[in-house]
């Protein structure tokens, strides 16, 4: 009783200190709130308003009409048509035009005798996925054009239809799992310089001499980042929902339980890294340390089926792996209690281990 | 401290037609974010072959003159000017005359006492022919000379301190300024460095202007000059504001028995007692004027022994020139709870070591503490006194022998233990961005104080403290003194049985360190038991029982009484504490038979 006294005690004063400390205030509201509008505005897997030349020989109607169609679609814009190809190299290098669409002299002659025409595209490769992207959907555009000619072929068509993201949003990819990233962010910084911080202010030796024990003075150091976190994810799923248009279709409930398993592994990490610290300086450094990898290292934006097979057993260990799963499986596909308990057993694994290693690391560096 | 008789005033004022080497007119200067200038108006002269001290409390404005006459610092007003020229011009015309040695003297720790002395030469270009012969005599001038290879993180204090003035005085200066050079060195190694600044004065005429928190010390100079809030109180020789307190103090002996401590209290209630401070076991007592019926009244004490006129020292000057009186909250406590003192050992240390890998720190330190008695740490940095103090709060685990603090063993129920004990640390440690009161809630709560029982006690301490002004300002803005006064508020808010003080008067005014000694005797007054460690040896006066640590060893221990007798001696008839610590670390005097261990 006594000791829930004492850890209610080092809460307020917790929460007084981040309030009241203009830095802390900053690293609790500003960085999420930018982060949240970089990833929701710019980290898109998109490619659309790609500079577009053309290089007409045909001068036809129906190259005219190709190239009506290609600048219709918002994947592309036309930026220039030249008549020469000795243009293109100078072109490309100066990064004026990323694709070049090349129409053969022979285009309409060839359509109206009833062979298959000739179209080229040329493509700065400098950036593989833009140019892979550029050029599938140039191909699609063509072969929609080749349909229009000819609608009389036989041919095998392909209906595409996408499951729980219907337009392929790649905005509801990263902003349904956003809230994990930016949470474990906030967290990480709280912890990581909350005793760091008693350090370099001095204040440590005056705590330690209370009858605080290090496991109450350990607990009433999480208590506020979690706090901090779980409102900042509500913060950012209502900003997600409602300025974003990403779905909601899950439970409240689940979604929090998931970020509250995710956030006590998160504070044990911070808490390990601070009690390790001896400035503040050290407790920051040591939390982006952790912070990169980890988020690489999600699934977060690339995903893990494509790294080598150890690096994928190596991401089981990471807290963030799960969450951003289970986020996008709430969010998107609706997932209940039961679709996410795989998570579960996990996460609280890392959270054991990360406490205990955080109350180790705190005595070990306390006496 | 002994005094030099050529360093009289008198002696100078035959000649004051020195060459001036700084002039200060008018001079002003002022912070951003704070409203009070740091400089207001001063006026102010140094002039060569002599050392000019500046005094006066924290904040009055002592080292912002030396960093505008250092040319660190622009004067926002007035005028200035060092050695015939603006500050500041001499350094960037490579023909600097003047050796600045900041507070915090910026030696490179882990470069050797030789490179040191190399690099600082670069950085102020000594040329290569010269250094040989200068190092040779600047090493010799500060008795390094054996210490050549040692890294300087690895020197103590006092030679850190001075191989910062031996890299100041590179360029053979006209004009040298210290700020502090001797806050934190140890006696030996201060009176050290006053002989090293009297034989630069001496033979090579230059000129010292220093700052020092050490009354005693402005007492050796040739001219004070007495600042108070950035505004100039007094400027003369030593000798001549000694002259203005002249028969107003009095040396006055308790009686066999009574403990100085009480009497103390007793002599601070007579409102014409401007300042009560114990000196040697005795009482010395500025009055406010000089009247037969105070003497009577004084006398007239049923503690009082007797009573004798004495020669005022720079001290008392200094005080009569303070505005008010000391703060002595607490001191009308009733001084009765003092018979409690009963043989309660509420700490007892039994063979106390404490090893950092092969360094040992300390080593078989014994004592025990009475309920109600005040226990003096006492000695120079690196002695070991904060890790034994830090032990005894259970900050640091032991290496050998125990500790038993208020019947417990503070290793097996630190919890429980740790609730009655209070701990002060020696900068100020709190939450900067809480308020007064919120910080004072942070520890009530965390002792367990709660309810109407804490906001009595929050309500009581912002009365006890004079806090109450600033109750709800940010502690991180409050000033210095402020700070200190709620450092110890939140460390006695719990009442706590056993108080621990790390160096609480460090780097604090006489004022304020007057006003703390009031404090801590009225608490162990009250039964309070007090653990403080300190390098000041004037204020070891106010201890019950002390312990003098050196490299890590006991060197003496008990009554201020029993550690004065050990250095007693034709020699000196009648020494301080820092004459006993003096002979006893130089090995003059060994603690024999008379040695406090021969106590019951």
């Amino acid at each position: 009783m006594a000791a829930l006294w004492r850890i209610r005690a080092l809460v307020i004063k917790e929460f007084l200190a981040v309030l009241r400390d203009p830095r802390s205030r900053f690293v609790v509201l500003v960085p999420p709130l930018i982060q949240f509008l970089v990833f929701g505005y710019a980290a898109t897997f998109e490619v659309s308003g790609v500079r577009l030349a053309v290089l007409d020989h045909s001068r036809s109607d129906a190259s005219r009409r190709l190239i009506a169609r290609v600048a219709a679609s918002e994947s592309f814009r036309l930026i220039r048509t030249i008549d020469s190809a000795d243009l293109i190299p100078a072109l490309v290098d100066r990064g004026e035009a990323r694709v070049v669409l090349v129409i053969d002299e022979s285009y309409a002659r060839d359509l109206e005798a009833g062979l298959s025409a000739r179209v080229q595209v040329l493509a700065d490769g400098r950036n593989s996925n833009v140019a892979a992207i550029a050029i599938g959907y140039l191909s699609e555009i063509v072969a929609r054009e080749a349909a229009a000619l000819r609608p009389e072929a036989r041919r095998v068509e392909l209906v595409e239809r996408a499951w729980f993201n219907e337009n392929l949003s790649s905005r509801w990819y990263v902003v349904g799992a956003l809230p994990a990233t930016i949470v474990m962010v906030v967290v990480m910084l709280l912890s990581a310089l909350t005793i760091a911080r008693e350090r370099e202010f001095g204040s440590f030796d005056q705590l330690l001499v209370t009858p605080m024990s290090s496991t109450e003075i350990l607990i009433g150091k999480a208590i506020p980042g979690i706090v901090f976190g779980m409102a900042i994810a509500a913060a950012l799923l209502i900003g997600g929902i409602y300025w974003f248009g990403v779905p909601f279709r899950g439970q409240v409930g689940t979604v929090f339980l998931t970020l509250f398993l995710f956030s006590l592994a998160i504070v044990g990490i911070g808490l390990f890294v601070s009690s390790l610290a001896r400035t503040m300086q050290q407790g920051l450094l040591g939390a982006f340390v952790v912070i990169m990898p980890t988020v690489i290292l999600s699934g977060f934006t690339t995903p893990i089926g494509n790294m080598p097979g150890w690096l994928q057993r190596g991401t089981l260990a990471n807290p963030l792996r799960w969450a951003v799963a289970d986020l996008r499986a709430i969010l998107l596909e609706g997932a209940g209690l039961r679709e996410i308990a795989g998570s579960i057993p996990p996460l609280l694994a890392i959270a054991a281990v990360t406490l205990s290693a955080a109350a180790w690391m705190f005595r070990r560096r306390s006496s | 401290m002994e005094r030099d008789p050529g360093q009289e005033g008198e002696t100078i004022a035959a000649e004051p037609r020195a060459e001036i080497l700084l002039e200060a007119t008018a001079l002003s200067r002022s912070f951003a974010g704070r409203s009070a200038p740091a400089l207001d108006g001063v006026d102010f002269r140094a002039r060569a072959g002599r050392i000019t001290g500046i005094v006066g409390p924290d904040g009055a404005g002592k080292t912002t003159l030396l960093r505008v006459a250092a040319g660190l610092l622009k004067p926002h007003a007035g005028s200035i000017r060092v050695l015939g020229a603006a500050p500041g011009a001499a350094a960037r015309a490579g023909t600097a005359r003047i050796g600045y040695m900041p507070q915090r003297f910026g030696l490179y720790e882990d470069l050797g006492v030789a490179e040191n002395l190399d690099l600082f030469a670069d950085l102020q270009g000594l040329p290569f022919h010269e250094r040989a012969e200068r190092f040779a005599e600047l090493l010799e001038l500060t008795d390094l000379g054996d210490f050549r290879a040692r890294r300087a993180g690895r020197l103590s204090g006092g030679m850190k301190q001075k191989l910062g003035l031996a890299c100041s005085l590179l360029v053979r200066p006209r004009l040298l300024l210290l700020d502090e050079p001797t806050v934190g060195v140890d006696p030996v190694s201060r009176r050290d460095l006053w002989r090293i600044l009297d034989r630069l004065v001496a033979a090579e005429g230059i000129g010292v202007v220093i700052a020092t928190a050490y009354l005693d010390e402005a007492d050796r100079c040739a001219e004070v000059l007495v600042l108070d809030r950035g505004r100039v109180v007094a400027c003369a020789e030593p000798a001549t504001l000694r002259h203005r307190v002249a028969g107003r103090v009095r040396l006055v002996e308790p009686r066999p028995g009574c403990p100085p401590r009480v009497l103390q209290a007793r002599l601070e209630e007579l409102p014409e007692v401007r300042d009560c401070s114990i000196r040697k076991g005795r009482l010395r007592c500025l009055l406010d004027q000089e009247t037969a019926a105070v003497d009577r009244l004084i006398e007239g004490l049923p503690e009082v022994a007797s009573s004798a006129v004495v020669e005022p020292t720079f001290e008392d000057a200094f005080m009569a020139m303070q505005e008010s009186r000391p703060d002595r909250a607490g001191a009308a406590t009733p001084i009765a709870g003092l018979a409690s003192a009963a043989d309660e050992a509420m700490i007892a240390v039994e063979g106390l070591g404490k090893r950092f890998g092969d360094f040992v720190a300390v080593s078989a330190i014994s004592f025990t503490v009475r309920r109600g008695e005040i226990f003096g740490l006492l000695g120079p940095n690196g002695a070991g006194k904060t890790t034994t103090f830090r032990m005894l709060c259970g900050l640091l685990p032991a290496s050998d022998g125990e500790i038993r603090v208020a019947g417990r063993d503070l290793r097996r129920a630190p919890g429980r233990a740790r609730a009655g004990l209070g701990y002060m640390a020696q900068a100020f440690s709190l939450y900067p961005h809480l308020t007064i009161v919120q910080n004072l809630r942070f520890f009530g709560r965390s002792y367990g104080l709660g309810g109407r029982r804490l906001r009595r006690r929050i309500e009581e301490v912002l009365d006890e403290f004079d806090l109450r002004a600033r109750r709800d300002e940010d502690a991180g803005k409050i000033p210095a003194g402020f700070q200190r006064r709620l450092s110890m508020a939140a460390a006695v808010l719990h009442e706590p049985e056993i108080l621990f003080l790390d160096e609480p008067t460090s780097g604090a005014d006489p004022l304020a360190r007057r006003e703390f000694w009031a404090r801590i005797s009225a608490f162990a007054a009250r039964g309070m038991t007090i653990v403080v460690t300190t390098h000041f040896m004037e204020e070891v006066e106010s201890c019950d029982q002390v312990l003098l640590m050196s490299r890590g060893r006991e060197l003496a221990r008990g009554s201020p009484d029993e550690i004065r007798a050990l250095a007693r001696g034709p020699k000196r008839p009648d020494p301080g504490i820092e004459d006993a610590f003096i002979a006893l670390s130089e090995g003059e005097v060994v603690v024999g038979a008379a040695a406090p261990e021969a106590r019951p």
